[in-house]
């Protein structure tokens, strides 16, 4: 259950950078991954991450860094090369030019 | 266990499915926003797709390099070469608009929606399906719907009965917007209580499902939802008349009042004047009366402060004449006046919902449902003489929440419940009170993409059925994209209501018995049953249409059941099951879109339900063994005027064998012989909200000769209008039209 004090509960919504709805389930699973987030919802269409989660368990910084370490870019840091080349081929969001 | 075999051996089958693909996004370069309807494909090849309402594709690979060809009307065509196979990000900018001549390509959205992820199963009907159905009422809105089937009740009233994984309404949980609607004194009739035109979604759960609602679920739930003030068309009436003498008007308004409040006012009436006797047997095919029925509502939102309300009031008037009306001299042999029958009923209701979001926390919610309502029906038929009336109360106090993340979620909460029942039949009074509390608990598990979970459990304390546990378990895995594998296992009890669940032994000359064993309800025990059910849901593309297969098995085993027993001739007998009683159902069902704006769905079902009767076991009467549906729609836009459309409807149903209970026109263990229907419905659309629509029902006019058994003497024993197992009536036809306003 959720006794938290109300102070330590933060609504806080960025982009991160992906393309489809695998890459929703990964995000929102890395999210996941830091203890305190409470919800975590990646929108397809806007690229916006919506997060609730607990400042006194789980901080911007540590729940960013876990999703640039799968592979997508947010506001704070960017996906290394070796994460970005490790998704699939649907995910690849950084865009390539016609000829 | 042979049908768990096939459904095996088939799921195994489709393991090899998969195929490479090479995937992308198309957006407009002016604006960013994704486009939907692009039509992506080789060049000098037929292999293609169309991006969806993202601007996502994916289409098949072919030998690279090789160029891909972008071309969406109003946009200047781009060919990219490929080179290797990875995501294709493209931006299509604009051409002049002048340059427009062609029909803009779009896809829109399934009516029928299948869900991949939620761990029920479930299927979302919209209000444009239920457009499909040639009329009016909920009882007749599931004819395009294969997990649903219509049967017809009596030869008397004229109401169509439904049935779930092979048992009747009983023994599903049916609620409108989440508060159990048609249950008691409504059995019979409950679903002709609410009007089609005012059905915003319809969701269907087959199996085991939520233990939120009650105990009383048995082999699933429909739930309706009605359109909602703040978020439909301001107005919208329709006209319905069908050649045999049904009128039809629905009406609707809404209203919003300010940034908080809206509300609606929503009206029904419908008459049959009318009276047909095309069989000649000297019975109405259809009742005469009318209906008349109005619903008002309010609803209250509150963004900032997380707080919603709905206040829901309903009265309802129903009056109904059949039998030998026409009848001007009765038959010489007969020393009795003619058979005639008269039903009336009266019906209030009223509902008040309220909830509470927690600011901040948004996983996090209260909300307490009360309703109440008030329902009387009078009714004579022949000589027999059937009153109810049935007042209810019913509380919901629920809460939700997660445990750490919203991967954990549950609900919680507590339900009470009372109902009074005061029955006169033919001589004898009954009347009861039942009240129960009950607490219950509902985990569910979220694991975002492979698999999730649903384990509930609910403790009730009843006054006539004691205290007991209510377990429910559903299980969702998907094993490889686009498919889904549910499990689902559950209990639910219930009182049988004999009279008013079996209404149409009121239209036989049968002598009633009740064999008591000193149960609670009549004498006689409750019901008591398990479901369990497997079901495999796989998506595909076939020549680059979409489509999917799903196969369902479902098995009810009761535990404890009131047998109705017709098999003796001039008898129907109550008496609690000795022995076992199961329902099985095999379903296969296809869908797939044939071409752009041609969609084909299509189910085969095949059923074992047996009952051990004391004379032994035998399949349950008028209950096919075997049904197939098939429903064709096709869309027609017009060139000149997207707005203006033509719409046509074909459905087939194909209706197996079935057994009737002895009697004397038929004999012992006849088997009613398989027949086919065939409906079809064209919609003109002019305007987006303007529409007019025809239609037929029963194409190749197939009847049941001889529906009604000793019509000719209608007081004695051997008379009989129930045993109904096609339609009564012959071919009918109808129009109508609708019209709807946004402002």
């Amino acid at each position: 259950m959720t006794l938290y004090s109300q102070k330590s509960i933060e609504k806080q919504t960025f982009e991160v950078d992906g393309v489809c709805g695998m890459c929703k389930t990964r995000i929102e699973k890395a999210s996941f991954k830091n203890k305190g987030v409470k919800s975590a919802s990646w929108s397809i269409d806007t690229h916006e991450l919506t997060l609730i989660f607990d400042t006194s368990k789980a901080s911007l910084d540590s729940i960013q860094s876990s999703i640039a370490r799968v592979g997508h870019n947010t506001p704070l840091f960017k996906a290394t090369d070796e994460a970005y080349e490790s998704l699939p081929m649907c995910c690849k969001y950084r865009s390539v030019e016609p000829h | 266990m042979k049908y768990l075999l096939l459904f095996l051996f088939i799921v195994t089958a489709l393991n090899v499915c998969s195929q490479e693909v090479i995937s992308g996004k198309v957006y407009s370069l002016e604006t960013g926003d994704p486009i939907e309807g692009v039509a992506i494909y080789w060049k000098e090849t037929t292999l293609g797709t169309v991006s969806d309402v993202n601007g996502d594709f994916e289409i098949q690979l072919i030998e690279l390099p090789a160029e891909l060809v972008f071309q969406y009307l109003g946009y200047k065509t781009d060919i990219l070469t490929i080179r290797e196979s990875r995501f294709i990000d493209h931006k299509l900018s604009e051409i002049e608009v002048e340059a427009l001549d062609e029909v803009v390509v779009s896809k829109t959205k399934a009516t029928i929606q299948k869900t991949y992820f939620k761990p029920r199963n479930v299927v979302s009907i919209s209000s444009d399906e239920l457009l499909k159905a040639a009329c009016c009422n909920l009882s007749e809105s599931f004819e395009t719907n294969p997990s649903i089937d219509v049967n017809f009740s009596d030869a008397i009233t004229g109401t169509k009965q439904i049935k779930m994984l092979g048992l009747t309404s009983p023994y599903l949980l049916i609620t409108q917007e989440n508060i159990p609607m048609v249950r008691g004194a409504s059995q019979a009739y409950g679903l002709t209580f609410t009007p089609g035109p005012w059905v915003e979604s319809i969701q269907i759960t087959k199996g085991a499902g939520s233990v939120t609602n009650g105990f009383e679920s048995i082999t699933g739930q429909i739930n309706t939802e009605l359109f909602k003030p703040i978020s439909s068309d301001r107005r919208y009436f329709n006209l319905y008349r069908s050649l045999d003498g049904r009128n039809e008007f629905n009406l609707r308004l809404n209203t919003v009042l300010n940034d908080k409040w809206s509300g609606g006012v929503f009206a029904h009436a419908n008459q049959r004047i009318r009276e047909n006797d095309r069989n000649d047997d000297g019975f109405l095919d259809a009742p005469t009366g009318d209906q008349l029925n109005l619903l008002g509502r309010l609803q209250y939102t509150n963004a900032q402060s997380g707080w919603v309300g709905f206040l829901t009031l309903r009265y309802l008037e129903e009056d109904r004449e059949s039998g030998e009306i026409h009848a001007q001299a009765p038959n010489e042999l007969r020393i009795n006046a003619p058979w005639l029958s008269q039903w009336t009923t009266n019906r209030f209701d009223a509902s008040l919902k309220t909830g509470y979001v927690f600011p901040l926390r948004t996983y996090q919610s209260l909300g307490l449902q009360l309703s109440y309502s008030d329902h009387s029906q009078q009714s004579n038929y022949g000589h027999r003489v059937y009153d109810i009336e049935h007042d209810s109360f019913y509380g919901n106090l629920l809460f939700n929440s997660i445990f750490g993340n919203t991967l954990n979620v549950f609900k919680t909460g507590i339900t009470g419940a009372y109902d009074r029942f005061e029955e006169v039949v033919d001589g004898s009074s009954y009347s009861r009170t039942d009240h129960s509390i009950g607490a219950y608990f509902e985990y569910t598990y979220n694991d975002i993409d492979t698999w999730s979970l649903v384990l509930g459990g609910r403790v009730d304390s009843h006054n006539r059925l004691g205290t007991f546990f209510t377990p429910r378990l559903n299980i969702r895995y998907t094993p490889w994209e686009r498919s889904a594998l549910r499990f689902s296992a559950g209990q639910g009890r219930k009182a049988s209501n004999i009279f008013a669940e079996n209404q149409s032994l009121f239209f036989t000359g049968r002598s009633i018995s009740i064999e008591s064993n000193n149960g609670e309800f009549y004498g006689l025990g409750p019901e008591r049953a398990t479901n369990y059910g497997l079901s495999f849901l796989q998506g595909f593309s076939l020549f680059n249409r979409q489509g999917d297969l799903t196969f369902d098995f479902y098995r009810t085993q009761f535990i404890d059941q009131v047998v109705v027993d017709w098999e003796t001739i001039g008898q129907l007998r109550f008496y609690n099951l000795e022995g076992r009683s199961i329902a099985e159902n095999l379903q296969i069902e296809m869908n797939y879109e044939l071409s752009k704006d041609l969609n084909l769905r299509s189910a085969y079902k095949t059923y074992r339900v047996q009952t051990d009767y004391t004379s032994g076991r035998l399949e349950r009467p008028l209950t096919p063994k075997n049904r197939f549906f098939a429903n064709l729609d096709y869309k027609v836009r017009s060139v000149k005027n997207p707005e203006s459309e033509w719409r046509f409807d074909l459905t087939y149903h194909h209706i197996g064998t079935q057994r009737l209970p002895a009697n004397i026109r038929d004999g012992n263990n006849f088997f009613a012989q398989s027949y086919g229907l065939w409906n079809s419905q064209l919609t003109r659309a002019f305007k987006t909200n303007f529409e007019v629509y025809m239609g037929f029902e029963n194409m190749t006019n197939f009847k049941q000769e001889n529906p009604i058994v000793a019509s000719d003497n209608p007081f004695s024993s051997n008379f009989d209008a129930s045993l109904i197992y096609a339609p009564v009536f012959g071919r009918m036809s109808y129009v109508g039209l609708r019209w709807n306003s946004k402002k």
